[in-house]
């Protein structure tokens, strides 16, 4: 995983995106969360982005740790994680494999790929693999529409991407 | 005080150092004197010229020529050549690799960059390249003899209108926020561009961040606000990046925080992150989510100028407003409405997406014409196709045909075509494009993107969006269009907010200009611009030679034939993919 991030964190090790993580590691992660985004509920949004960001998506541990700091009930928090698109409240696979579906990437031949993507993993959008591989999503416009069609692979971003370069790109990631 | 008729600067940083920048200098020094040049030429150490990779480096100011790799040795030759010669030692000078820029190209004779003017050509990560470009001068000028009111009058007289996509006058907004009681007050930069297909924001948060602050700074000014939040979408990684370390060295300097330039005036600002949810683009949703709620937007009034951020007053635009507040402020309102039309001033910063040769970052002075951006700026349709449609407004906008090209683009004209400005996005379609596949299209995005509070929204994009793909289908039926007209007017005039207000937009405008389509798909079953799917057929005409090639690249074993024979493709099996047709070599495959 590269270092480049939208929060900007450190690299985390890729083998904690297991469907179950413990307790003691989602009380760090949720420590270093707020130790570094603060601790009201103005601070909701971010922590949640840097659970996500640690855990792969945020577990119902880390619900009630939450509650605990910011002193709101469970059910609100997750009514705000269940909002926003790239917090997740179910295990992802270890990546997350995000195409574009504007319209400026359809018109240039983003449904071939998109085909093509789900014919390769066999995934549906919002789904995971069984071995726990890859996560297949759709996502809004990446702003990068003058090389579309685009996809990213984790923090990596392709553009100019053609059915038939699918498989290449895949192969990359262990 | 001494004039000197020429500048030469040598790059001292420790790598150049570390390749004898220091002896350079001395050597030059020592050369100058020798020709009596000495008190003409001066030379100065400077930290940073260029990537320092074939220094030691020189600069020659004002001629802007780039010296590299010259050593001790080099400096009489070096000297002679360019000092008393007048030439330009072309053995030295730095040979560019051009790295092609695929979004912003140099500007074309239709363009006026100024929001755009420092993209590509500064170095986003320093702040003194923004300085050089007049950065900061217009902050200077305002603490320095501007009052509030004067800011604010500046602003209204410059016509300056809202660049999100309402259009709403920013003085007007700056003023109303201004007479507000209540304290604190914020200033909130919309950084949310979740537009598809427009990226303008995006790139001005990359390349030139500091007009976003400066402006930012001098909104505050002029509402009395001491503190701002720039909310940028979590797709933008590398903008909020670039913005932060642009808030860090404009705090440096003493652009941001206390007693700023020593006017008593203090602000400072943070960046906010989005997480993914297009619908807080919208300012009510957009402070929801900083206050760390769901992004839903509230009614209005009252508005954010009154009660916004924890019902605070509040000053919400766009990066691409913000941005240009510096060269207003620093050249005049006068200047800026010079340029634009009477109601629509100024310039516009538009993505141009699609089927066009030339797409990427255009910026133009509002009031041209739709003929001339399609076709002299982003010179005309690939692949020699018609056009069949501008959509203009991002998933609001409407769907404008060929007879409305020779129509000005500004806000007015826009609204009266059934669309809107919104934040720049104009994606081109060509003839293969479906019209009613591209309203399904946005509606599946809205559909996804709607934040579910208000129930015309929720629920009439569902209903709509339900008929539109049966359409597409080819499960269409009589009445689907009078229906989708009705759900369009209740949607319209019922939604909470703009998202909602404009979901119909392109379902109004492609039924108001392409109805015939939405006809074809209904009554004939049949989808003009050969897209739909569930409309369309793959067959194998007479050209065909047996070749097998189709029928062995077919991942549903749809096509059977013998070898050198017509084969056949089973219409119940195929899944229209496409495959055949583009490996078949004797065009013997047609879409019907």
């Amino acid at each position: 995983m590269t270092a480049m991030s939208a929060v900007g964190i450190v690299e985390v090790q890729t083998d904690q995106r297991s469907a179950t993580v413990s307790e003691s590691r989602v009380r760090e992660v949720v420590e270093a969360a707020v130790a570094k985004c603060g601790a009201t509920r103005e601070d909701l949004v971010p922590i949640l982005t840097e659970i996500n960001h640690a855990l792969g998506y945020i577990p119902p541990e880390a619900f009630k740790e939450v509650s605990h700091v910011l002193h709101t009930p469970i059910g609100q928090l997750f009514s705000v994680a269940s909002f926003y698109q790239m917090l997740s409240t179910k295990p992802r696979g270890r990546h997350l494999i995000q195409f574009c579906e504007s319209a400026p990437c359809h018109v240039v031949g983003g449904r071939e790929v998109w085909t093509a993507l789900q014919d390769t993993l066999k995934l549906e959008s919002g789904e995971t693999s069984a071995d726990g591989k890859w996560t297949l999503r759709t996502t809004s416009c990446l702003g990068v529409c003058a090389v579309g069609p685009v996809i990213t692979v984790d923090e990596d971003i392709y553009g100019n991407i053609t059915p038939q370069q699918v498989n290449g790109i895949l192969e990359r990631y262990e | 005080m001494k004039y000197y008729r020429t500048h030469i600067l040598i790059c001292v940083d420790p790598e150049c150092l570390g390749k004898g920048a220091h002896d350079i200098e001395d050597a030059l020094q020592d050369e100058l004197v020798a020709q009596g040049l000495i008190d003409e030429v001066q030379v100065l150490e400077t930290p940073r010229i260029g990537d320092c990779s074939h220094g030691p480096e020189m600069m020659v100011y004002p001629d802007g020529v780039h010296y590299v790799g010259m050593s001790v040795d080099d400096i009489p030759f070096l000297v002679e050549e360019h000092f008393l010669k007048g030439r330009v030692a072309k053995k030295f000078l730095l040979t560019k690799v051009e790295v092609k820029d695929e979004e912003l190209g140099a500007p074309t004779s239709k363009e006026v960059r100024v929001v755009l003017r420092n993209c590509g050509k500064i170095d986003p990560e320093n702040i003194e390249d923004y300085i050089a470009e007049d950065g900061y001068e217009a902050l200077a000028k305002v603490l320095a003899s501007y009052t509030p009111e004067k800011v604010i009058d500046e602003m209204l007289a410059s016509g300056l209108r809202g660049r999100g996509g309402a259009g709403f006058p920013a003085g007007r907004k700056w003023q109303f926020c201004r007479a507000s009681k209540a304290t604190p007050k914020f200033v909130i930069c919309n950084a949310d561009e979740g537009d598809p297909g427009a990226f303008m924001n995006r790139r001005v948060l990359e390349g030139d961040p500091h007009a976003v602050v400066e402006g930012m700074i001098i909104a505050a000014y002029a509402i009395g606000s001491s503190r701002g939040y720039i909310y940028c979408r979590a797709e933008y990684p590398l903008a909020v990046r670039t913005l932060n370390i642009a808030i860090q060295q404009a705090r440096a300097l003493g652009l941001l925080g206390e007693d700023i330039l020593g006017s008593g005036f203090s602000f400072d600002l943070e960046v906010r992150i989005g997480a993914g949810a297009f619908v807080c683009g919208e300012e009510t949703a957009l402070m929801a989510s900083i206050e760390g709620k769901r992004g839903e937007p509230r009614p209005r009034p009252p508005f954010p100028a009154v009660s916004g951020l924890w019902a605070k007053p509040s000053n919400v635009n766009n990066v691409e407003t913000y941005a240009n507040v510096p060269q207003i402020m620093l050249r005049g309102a006068q200047w800026y409405a010079s340029m634009g039309t009477e109601k629509s001033k100024g310039t516009k910063t538009f993505a141009l997406a699609g089927d066009v040769n030339h797409t990427g970052l255009i910026e133009v002075p509002l009031g041209i014409n739709m003929r001339e951006v399609v076709y002299d700026i982003a010179q005309g349709i690939k692949d020699g196709k018609k056009l069949k449609a501008v959509q203009i407004g991002g998933p609001m906008g409407g769907c404008l045909p060929e007879e409305y090209l020779d129509r000005p683009i500004d806000y007015e004209s826009l609204a009266a075509a059934g669309t809107i400005m919104g934040s720049g996005g104009l994606v081109v379609m060509d003839e293969d494009t479906c019209m009613v596949d591209i309203a399904r299209f946005f509606m599946e995005f809205i559909q996804d993107e709607s934040c579910g509070k208000c129930t015309p929204c929720r629920v009439g994009t569902r209903r709509m969006l339900e008929i539109l793909q049966r359409i597409c289908k080819g499960d269409g039926k009589d009445g689907d269009i009078e229906t989708l007209e009705m759900l369009c007017r209740q949607i319209k005039s019922t939604s909470l907010c703009g998202l909602g207000q404009g979901a119909p937009n392109p379902v109004e405008s492609t039924l108001k200009h392409f109805r015939k389509e939405y006809e074809a798909h209904i009554y004939e079953k049949r989808c003009p611009a050969k897209v739909c799917k569930g409309l369309i057929r793959f067959d194998i005409i007479d050209a065909c030679t047996g070749c097998t090639v189709c029928a062995r690249n077919c991942p549903v074993g749809a096509i059977t034939g013998e070898r050198r024979k017509l084969h056949v493709i089973d219409v119940n099996t195929c899944i229209r993919c496409g495959i055949c047709m583009q490996v078949c070599n004797f065009n013997a495959i047609v879409i019907n």
